[in-house]
């Protein structure tokens, strides 16, 4: 692809292959809040009144991306080619890869299902990111210690807001991730999940003698955001086994770091193992030292530079594989995944930009009381002697006299009768609030009907069709 | 000194001018007034044209002082600010407050990299570029000859993807197109001597390309003439360097080296595979203990090592029998550049009657004069001398006292009355001899 600029005597000329492409996973079901997703899909979902996936687009497209390859759902490429926020805002080409919904696929299966348009490494963002990270941290560990896998990870915040439906204090599901790193923080050395723990963590001696210190973090959330070589997208292609890239591809790689097949040259020697299994990972090997030209080999050998002290290997212990990760001290990182993120990320997310809180569309009568920390959409009605405090109120709402709206999120296209009192609540697209209801930390459906004067305290209202099937 | 003259030249070079053309206007109308002021008036003529035909080649002569030891002149900061602009290339802003006497030199933190304000994916700059650029910054790939092999495979990477625009001839744009990748490598870390040399002979290489020959052609060409260059003035050349140095190495010898000198490790490897009896000790210095790399590499391969710090140099001296140093540079009037420390040690041998020989590829030889390590230098980030011991970190808030400056000097300059012997893949020379090799090379090319 050539295109010439000419600005000031200089030429861009774009002859070269690209560095990274972006991947954008957007098919995802949210299945941690299905009270939300069950009639919206996940990336659709209003945060701050833009769409969920347009906060990894405008990451993506701020860093200087050009194009992006989306895999979704046809629900949701129909709304990135009609939606006014995304198609006007978002000025990057984007290459949309439908799947279907029922097929289940995994996000390495998808990485595995767009192969042939994978040129070159590859970035993979998830669709529910919101971050102001600056995202050449990651990719500066990819590119300078020609890393194989660079993540990136954050600090998890404690969402402190009163969840709907939410019954006593909760972290019963949720799973502790161990992250171990070496000394300098950046140095991805081990990685599990309570879940699949059974007694304890369990450390290779390998690990132990190469990294004899190792800081073993707990309370960090991973972004779902990586940076992978190419040959791991060929490595995916000769494993099939492998669905899921968060939950097998990356505790692979980081396994596969300080395994003995990858620091001999011949993979053969090993015979007694299984022979398929060998394949695989002789695949990954070759993959990844073909590129290592004899030049790089000759640079490094000549180079003084050690990422370790104190025993008597080259740098990196001769290992060809390795896998990095930034953590994120400061800054904002969000996973909107569960019913407690996407509030939290609400409250948020509106403080970043500068866009005005009213929108100039909305019809807001002078006797309403719209606090200064809340945001109302376009083409919204908002009547009079309605008091808005904290809240976000989505696209073409209409809001009736004497509503006092307070900590609450309200979709688009909800209606809210008279004389009505709503604290702390959802209320998700095209539901409609009675006259005069009270409600109070709870979570209505999409296109529920809350008849008038209902007085509900913490309670999830969903139609009986959208029930879970246990 | 020449260049301070230079500028002052520059000072009174237009005034002069003006001066020149008035005076030389003033006699001619006089001439036919008078004999004796006649006489005097062209005398006067033909001094001041005299001076001004000698200013215009003092002019063309002398080159232009390079941007990277201006920093703290704004005319110069501003055109450079410009031709980055020019090429689309982030300009690296520098840290820190700068000791007074280096500051006309730039000073970079790590934790400001160079690729904070490009893309990403990199599209103006070339990707291999970007990351040999952040592999510089870091530290990942250090030493002269490191640097070289690590640019040459870049270059050859971008001759790679390169494919010549219509209209445009191949020799031309591709020299054109290596220009903003150059600038942007020196603002990562500033050039070495060695790469500037390469960059030279792959410049002139490119240039050379006849303009019938097929791009395909071409670019084979280009990377068969990289990879005889590195085999030829790298490979080879510490074979070469190797063969000279044995013969110096005598069994029972006590060698001292200094830091990490690919090189040099080279040699020692070499001659202990060939049998001869020695040991050595290693010397390294804060804050890069680059030392620590040699002693391992050293040891792994079975010599016999001592590892002392810079400061007890004196005190082991007695001991040895021989030094051996790397060079960075080695300097158009014989001195030699090399790691901060070089000419401590060079100088202390010297006053204990220890041989110094110093190891140093033909392709290292600049054409710079330098007599003292001011002039052209590099700093490196200053928060590396900042040291944790027992939790505690007293620099940590340095900034916040006005009158400390960290100064983290990487090269300096030793005279060639401290240096006994230039051991090159030419020949063992005398530090005297290196305008020789310079002249004899340039003759050649």
């Amino acid at each position: 692809m050539m295109f010439c600029c000419e600005s000031c005597c200089s030429f861009v000329l774009q002859v070269f292959g690209m560095e990274l492409q972006a991947v954008l996973m957007a098919a995802g079901g949210g299945s941690r809040m299905m009270d939300l997703t069950y009639n919206t899909p996940k990336p659709l979902l209003p945060v701050g009144n833009r769409p969920l996936i347009w906060y990894p687009l405008n990451l993506l497209e701020r860093v200087g991306f050009e194009e992006v390859i989306v895999i979704t759902t046809k629900e949701v490429q129909k709304a990135l080619s009609t939606d006014q926020r995304l198609k006007t805002d978002v000025k990057m080409r984007l290459d949309v890869v439908c799947i279907q919904e029922e097929t289940d696929m995994g996000t390495a299966d998808a990485l595995r299902h767009i192969q042939q348009k994978i040129k070159t490494d590859i970035l993979v963002v998830s669709c529910d990111l919101i971050t102001d990270v600056a995202l050449h941290e990651v990719v500066d560990l990819f590119r300078a210690h020609n890393a194989t896998l660079s993540m990136l990870m954050s600090k998890v915040h404690e969402f402190t807001d009163t969840v709907p439906g939410q019954k006593g204090k909760k972290k019963a599901g949720e799973q502790r991730d161990f992250v171990g790193v070496d000394v300098t923080g950046k140095r991805l050395l081990f990685m599990a999940n309570e879940a699949d723990l059974e007694e304890g963590l369990v450390f290779r001696k390998s690990i132990m003698r190469k990294h004899p210190r190792m800081l073993i973090k707990t309370g960090l959330l991973d972004a779902h955001l990586y940076c992978l070589k190419r040959s791991v997208v060929d490595f995916l292609v000769h494993n099939k086994s492998v669905t899921s890239i968060r939950g097998e591809l990356v505790p692979y790689l980081v396994r596969k770091q300080f395994s003995k097949f990858l620091n001999t040259k011949n993979a053969t020697e090993d015979t007694e193992k299984n022979q398929k299994q060998q394949d695989a990972h002789h695949n990954l090997e070759l993959l990844s030292t073909s590129k290592e030209e004899a030049l790089l080999q000759l640079a490094r050998e000549r180079s003084c530079w050690n990422d370790h002290r104190g025993d008597m290997s080259e740098a990196y212990h001769g290992g060809k594989l390795r896998c990095y990760v930034h953590i994120m001290e400061e800054g904002m990182c969000y996973r909107v995944n569960t019913l407690a993120a996407y509030i939290e990320a609400n409250r948020v997310v509106p403080k970043l930009f500068e866009d005005p809180p009213i929108h100039p569309t909305a019809v807001v009568t002078e006797r309403s009381l719209v606090g200064s920390d809340s945001i109302i959409g376009p083409y919204c009605q908002i009547s009079d002697k309605t008091s808005i405090k904290r809240s976000n109120v989505g696209t073409s709402s209409t809001i009736k006299e004497k509503v006092k709206i307070t900590n609450s999120i309200i979709m688009n296209g909800v209606t809210i009768e008279e004389g009505c009192n709503i604290q702390g609540s959802v209320i998700c697209n095209n539901a409609v609030i009675g006259r005069g209801a009270d409600m109070k930390y709870c979570l209505v459906g999409s296109g529920q009907c809350i008849e008038p004067e209902a007085e509900r305290t913490n309670e999830v209202i969903v139609g009986s069709d959208q029930l879970m099937e246990i | 000194k020449k260049q301070h003259k230079k500028n002052k030249k520059d000072d009174r070079g237009p005034p002069e001018k003006e001066k020149e053309k008035e005076k030389a206007s003033v006699p001619a109308p006089s001439k036919p007034a008078t004999q004796s002021p006649a006489h005097k008036g062209t005398a006067f003529a033909i001094l001041h044209s005299l001076v001004f035909v000698s200013f215009l080649y003092f002019l063309l002569v002398v080159k232009r002082l390079p941007e990277h030891i201006q920093v703290d002149d704004p005319a110069a900061l501003k055109k450079l600010a410009k031709k980055l602009e020019r090429q689309q290339v982030p300009l690296r802003s520098d840290y820190g407050y700068k000791v007074s006497l280096f500051s006309h030199l730039h000073q970079y933190s790590r934790k400001n990299p160079p690729t904070q304000q490009i893309s990403i994916p990199a599209t103006v700059i070339h990707p291999s570029i970007v990351r040999l650029g952040l592999q510089y910054s870091q530290g990942i790939i250090a030493g002269s000859n490191a640097r070289s092999v690590a640019l040459l495979h870049a270059f050859k990477q971008v001759i790679r993807d390169y494919s010549t625009p219509p209209n445009e001839e191949l020799s031309r744009d591709l020299v054109n197109k290596l220009s903003p990748y150059i600038s942007f490598l020196s603002q990562c870390r500033p050039l070495s001597a060695s790469m500037g040399n390469a960059i030279k002979y792959i410049k002139k290489e490119i240039s050379n390309i006849p303009s019938q020959c097929k791009e395909e052609e071409a670019k084979r060409r280009l990377q068969e003439c990289i990879d005889s260059y590195i085999n030829e003035k790298i490979i080879l050349a510490s074979e070469a360097i190797s063969k000279y140095a044995i013969e110096k190495i005598s069994d029972g010898d006590v060698i001292l080296v200094y830091g990490c000198s690919s090189l040099v490790n080279h040699i020692l490897c070499e001659a202990f595979e060939k049998q001869r009896k020695f040991r050595v000790i290693v010397v390294d210095s804060r804050p890069r203990l680059e030392g620590k790399e040699a002693l391992r590499r050293l040891v792994k391969k079975g010599i016999r090592c001592t590892y002392v710090l810079i400061s007890a140099l004196s005190y082991i001296l007695p001991e040895v029998s021989k030094v051996f140093l790397g060079a960075h540079a080695l300097l158009a009037n014989g001195y030699v550049m090399s790691r901060v420390g070089t000419s401590q040690i060079a100088l202390v041998a010297k006053a204990f009657n220890v041989p110094v020989l110093v190891c140093c590829e033909t392709y290292k030889f600049c054409e710079r004069v330098q007599t003292d390590s001011f002039v052209s230098n590099e700093l490196d980030d200053p928060d590396d001398l900042i040291v944790t011991r027992n939790g505690k970190t007293h620099l940590e808030n340095w900034q916040t006292v006005k009158s400390l400056g960290l100064l983290n000097l990487v090269y300096d300059v030793t005279p060639p009355d401290f240096v006994d012997l230039v051991i090159t893949d030419l020949g063992m020379i005398p530090c005297t001899s290196v305008p020789v090799v310079l002249r004899v090379k340039n003759v050649d090319q």
